[in-house]
């Protein structure tokens, strides 16, 4: 098992095969396969209800497919905790609404899931918080709480709490969408930078010009299926498809 | 202002300058609380000479002449008003205590099923906080009084647990313990064993921080309690004496007692405190949102740490100010003992005691202060967790 | 160019949707899940059954006397006997029906209120509310036109237990918006007059109120001035009662924005025509809930008129129930007192849950 495993994340970090969903008699998803190698950087798009959210909240199981398979770095996700658990370890994630837990300081809310969960001690926890927080460019505001910070700098720290776990893949959804224009740029800087450094990402957004630079493919989603997914290159200038086409003319106008 | 700058301001414009209404009004409203407070006092004075009462508090060191069926302090009917009033107050604060104990439990219980994901028990919960918190205090007093308690057979007949408890009209025996020879070596090993909790909390704290492996307290904790007293009992033999009640005659004797009264006024005031609690309990954690849970849990946190480091934190500084104000609100609502007579401060002191000396004035302003200390202090106390536990924000 | 065609919506898993589905998550989603409904349904079936035993199948309805009670059940006959004193005290039968009277026209009276297309309703509220109670006192005390006059003391049941609670809250309101608005206000000597008077009667358990109104007021009143048992209670009620009031309306005037005021201001109205005509009108329709509320509150603690003696429905239940002739019949009293109560206090908080909703609908922006 141990050799296949390693296989398969060395060609696969997360694999989706034939994934279905249903909310109640809805189906949100149907028939998703997706394969991401290490490294892969992906843009979501699509239509609001089109179910790009839900495709990646799966992946760390915060929903539940019904059918189908998904694998995130050798580990099937099954009914098991454990399982679960050990993916979502590995899995960062960044909330539309930052989701900073605001009792506890922009220190806090990052060492205390490597404490807790990896059993880092505190003095390792809060240097390993620090570097992250400067990575953010935000490591003067570390004793603050996040009710004092900009929606920016919250999306900011909320990026470095889910580094903090060293995560293998982020997910991202939606990042900037509740954020004020002059904020978007700082996020999706930190963001291309992560990008940079040869981290596996998966994005869920709006922001075409980011998946222009920084994506190596750009998928797009409609009525919960994929529709379309290609290079940037090809996805923006010269989409296969008239759902993807009459999606691109309202988003970028 | 319609007037141009330039233009003198007109004499007498002294009443419509509003700082000048201000003081105005402000010192005719002083005078005229002064006034009734006055006329009252006055009348207050006229009708007391009239009936010949003198007013004063040395009517509390007259002997009051009468028994009190439950008194936690030494107390016979030669004793003084003045300690019928802290027999009273001692009741009272029985009552509050107890209730309290059991409304929060129960309470809690019941906030957290009706959110639970299981519809029946969500259901179960809901019609419970539905009915009670619909029918009022004193009602619930009554049922249990009247319709329960003094509708149990007599003590020849009671309802009896393992030879050990008895419930009849008369109220719930049990055994009551008393300390014997070996008690204070038992004692010593609580002691040592709660010492050896405290040192092992920080222990377990420093180690957490310096290694980052958590080290359950309650793993220690629990054998400790159990194994160093246990060995004290081993060792030296039993701590307590148990005297357990006996049927005598017509009556029981020996043990301790929980009078009807108690036992009807406390249950149904948790009953009916623990539905406001459960409602407090519940959007306290609904305030918490659940993209916390989310974000917890996609850090890999499990869900008993998420429960115990992200929601609870936050949920307890939405559920403790409501919470303590149903605190007080049962504490207030002791005093329907005086429905059943059971003797609480308010039925001894403004019912009997107002009855047999006629001081209204003084029992009544003992009473309610006595209140009002209760509320001022707690609402203070609140106030200042309040602003301690605040969230910080810009 | 290519045109996706979508694949056709399927039906979810069985074991998804459906009763099975349901039934699978909520009820059966975990072991421990499965365990609690097991213990739910348990508690149900410890409770349930005997309950519907003794209140339907094994119970007597029809009769007269006690010895009509021979199911072992609960005797409802009891209930059907002295329902009439219940309901209305001791006040004479055959003038009865000037209660009823009042209930109709305060039904009929306030129905238009509740139209939501009426025009004038505040023009026709006001004056309702000062028709109405004089009506009501004409009617049910009588002593003058041509009614007899039933004396206060043979008020009772049900009856009195909504005189108090509607005079105390129509009493409390008026005194308790002048609270409200003295405690924000800026003069420091009618703000601590009035936080004085709030913080105190909001710190005392009623029950002293009560007291303190059956033996303290007639100290305080001069010579020859008196009040009978109920106008006691009632003025004691209508003091602790406007203390809770008065916290509610704060809520509302702290929740209307300051722009509000400055813009009321800023068209030159005075303090009385600003509060009057801007800042109230929509305070007090905020805190319209949570008036009802203090009214449910109130409601249940008319019942402790039972202290001083004043026969409301559950004094009239407590006296009957100790009637010889009908001793033992305490449970099925007491439950029909906590039927009554229930059926207003659920009905009054399920139209506040209502009024809420309906006015965060409005607020949402």
């Amino acid at each position: 098992m141990a050799v296949a495993k390693k296989q398969t994340s060395a060609e696969s970090m997360i694999l989706m095969e034939g994934v279905h969903k249903w909310y109640g008699e809805f189906h949100v998803l149907k028939d998703i396969n997706l394969n991401v190698k290490p490294g892969e950087r992906i843009v979501l798009c699509g239509p609001s209800g089109s179910g790009k959210s839900t495709a990646i909240r799966c992946i760390n199981r915060l929903e539940e497919h019904q059918q189908g398979r998904i694998v995130v770095d050798g580990t099937e996700l099954t009914h098991d905790l454990k399982h679960i658990e050990a993916v979502r370890r590995e899995v960062g994630m960044v909330f539309q609404h930052f989701n900073l837990f605001p009792h506890l300081s922009v220190l806090q809310n990052c060492t205390l899931a490597p404490m807790w969960v990896r059993k880092m001690p505190k003095r390792q926890a809060e240097e390993v918080a620090m570097h992250f927080l400067e990575r953010v460019r935000i490591p003067e505001q570390a004793l603050k709480y996040p009710g004092q910070l900009s929606g920016g700098q919250q999306q900011r720290v909320a990026i470095a709490r889910a580094l903090c776990m060293k995560p293998k893949i982020m997910l991202f959804d939606e990042p900037t969408s509740a954020l004020d224009p002059e904020m978007v740029k700082e996020v999706l800087d930190t963001m291309i930078g992560l990008a940079e450094d040869g981290m596996t990402m998966l994005c869920v957004t709006h922001e075409m010009g980011f998946a222009r630079t920084v994506a190596n493919r750009v998928i797009f989603l409609d009525k919960g299926e994929i529709v379309e997914q290609a290079d940037p290159e090809t996805f923006f200038n010269n989409p296969q498809n008239e759902r993807t086409k009459l999606f691109l003319s309202q988003i970028l106008h | 202002m319609q007037t141009p700058a330039n233009v003198s301001r007109p004499r007498g414009s002294v009443w419509t300058d509003p700082k000048v209404r201000a003081w105005l009004f402000q010192i005719i409203a002083v005078i005229a609380v002064v006034a009734i407070g006055w006329f009252l006092f006055d009348n207050t004075q006229t009708n007391l000479e009239k009936r010949g009462i003198t007013s004063g508090f040395s009517f509390l060191n007259n002997s009051a002449g009468f028994g009190i069926a439950q008194h936690l302090i030494d107390y016979n009917e030669s004793h003084t008003y003045g300690r019928v009033f802290f027999v009273g107050l001692l009741n009272t604060l029985l009552v509050s205590v107890i209730g309290i104990v059991l409304a929060t439990i129960l309470g809690f219980i019941l906030g957290v099923a009706r959110l639970s994901p299981n519809w029946l028990i969500g259901k179960v919960a809901t019609v419970y906080i539905e009915t009670f918190r619909n029918i009022p205090p004193l009602l619930q007093i009554f049922f249990w009084y009247f319709a329960v308690m003094l509708s149990l057979p007599g003590p020849r007949a009671s309802l009896e647990i393992g030879q050990t408890f008895f419930l009849n009209s008369r109220g719930l025996y049990m055994p009551a313990p008393s300390p014997s020879d070996s008690f204070v070596t038992f004692f010593g090993a609580v002691v040592v064993a709660i010492i050896g909790i405290v040192l092992l909390t920080r222990w377990s704290r420093a180690r957490f921080e310096a290694t980052g492996r958590y080290f359950p307290v309650s793993l220690g904790a629990i054998p400790l309690l159990l194994v160093l007293p246990g060995l004290a009992v081993l060792l030296t033999g039993n701590p307590l004496q148990w005297s357990t009640p006996e049927l005598t005659g017509f009556n029981f004797r020996g043990g301790w007692v929980l009078i009807p009264e108690l036992i009807a006024l406390t249950l149904a005031l948790s009953i009916y405190t623990a539905a406001f609690i459960a409602e407090n309990v519940r959007s306290g954690i609904m305030a918490v949102s659940h993209g916390q849970t989310e974000a917890a849990r996609s850090l890999g946190m499990p869900a008993g740490k998420t429960l115990r480091l992200v929601i609870i934190p936050q949920a307890m500084r939405v559920i403790i100010p409501p919470l303590t104000s149903q605190y007080l609100n049962l504490a207030k609502n002791s005093s329907l003992a005086a429905g059943i007579g059971y003797p609480d401060m308010v039925s001894l002191f403004a019912g009997t005691v107002l009855n047999q000396t006629g001081q209204a004035i003084e029992v009544i302003a003992i009473t309610m202060s006595v209140y009002l200390a209760i509320s001022i202090s707690i609402s203070m106390l609140m106030n200042w967790y309040n602003k301690r536990m605040a969230l910080i924000e810009r | 160019m290519s045109t996706h065609t979508f694949k056709p919506d399927l039906p979810p898993p069985l074991l998804s949707v459906g009763v099975l589905g349901w039934l699978r998550a909520n009820l059966f989603s975990s072991w421990f899940n499965s365990l609690l409904t097991l213990f739910a349904a348990y508690l149900i079936w410890l409770i349930v059954p005997p309950l519907l035993q003794w209140a339907f199948i094994d119970a007597d309805w029809v009769g007269t006397t006690r010895a009509d009670c021979t199911s072992g059940g609960a005797c409802w006959v009891f209930i059907q006997q002295r329902f009439g004193q219940f309901m209305y005290g001791f006040y004479p039968t055959e003038l009865r029906w000037r209660v009823d009277l009042t209930l109709w026209l305060a039904v009929i009276g306030a129905a238009p209120l509740f139209i939501p297309a009426m025009p004038r309703k505040a023009v026709y509220g006001l004056g309702f509310l000062v028709v109405y109670p004089l009506l009501a006192f004409w009617l049910l005390h009588g002593g003058s036109f041509g009614l007899r006059e039933v004396a206060t003391s043979q008020w009772g049941g049900l009856m009195l237990t909504l005189v108090i609670a509607s005079v105390g809250i129509a009493g409390a309101l008026p005194l308790g918006i002048m609270l409200a608005l003295g405690r924000r206000s800026d003069m420091p000597a009618i703000r601590v007059i009035c936080v004085t008077f709030i913080e105190f009667w909001r710190g005392v358990p009623l029950i002293t109120v009560l007291f303190m109104s059956s033996v303290m007021l007639p100290l305080f009143l001069p010579e020859g001035m008196s009040f009978d048992k109920l106008m006691r209670a009632l003025i004691g009620v209508i003091l602790f009662q406007s203390a809770y009031i008065a916290e509610v309306v704060r809520g509302g005037l702290q929740a209307i924005p300051k722009g509000q005021y400055e813009a009321a201001a800023a068209m030159g109205l005075g303090y009385w025509r600003m509060m009057g005509l801007v800042i109230l009108p929509q305070a007090l329709k905020l805190v319209i809930p949570g008036i009802v509320n203090t009214f449910i509150a109130l409601f249940k603690d008319t019942s402790l008129v039972i202290i001083i003696g004043l026969f409301d429905l559950l004094n009239s239940i407590k006296q009957a129930t100790t009637d010889p002739v009908w001793l033992g019949m305490a449970t099925e009293g007491y439950v029909f007192a906590a039927l009554v109560f229930w059926i207003f206090c659920f009905g009054m908080s399920r139209y506040s849950m209502h009024l809420e909703r309906k006015l965060n609908t409005g607020h949402k922006r």
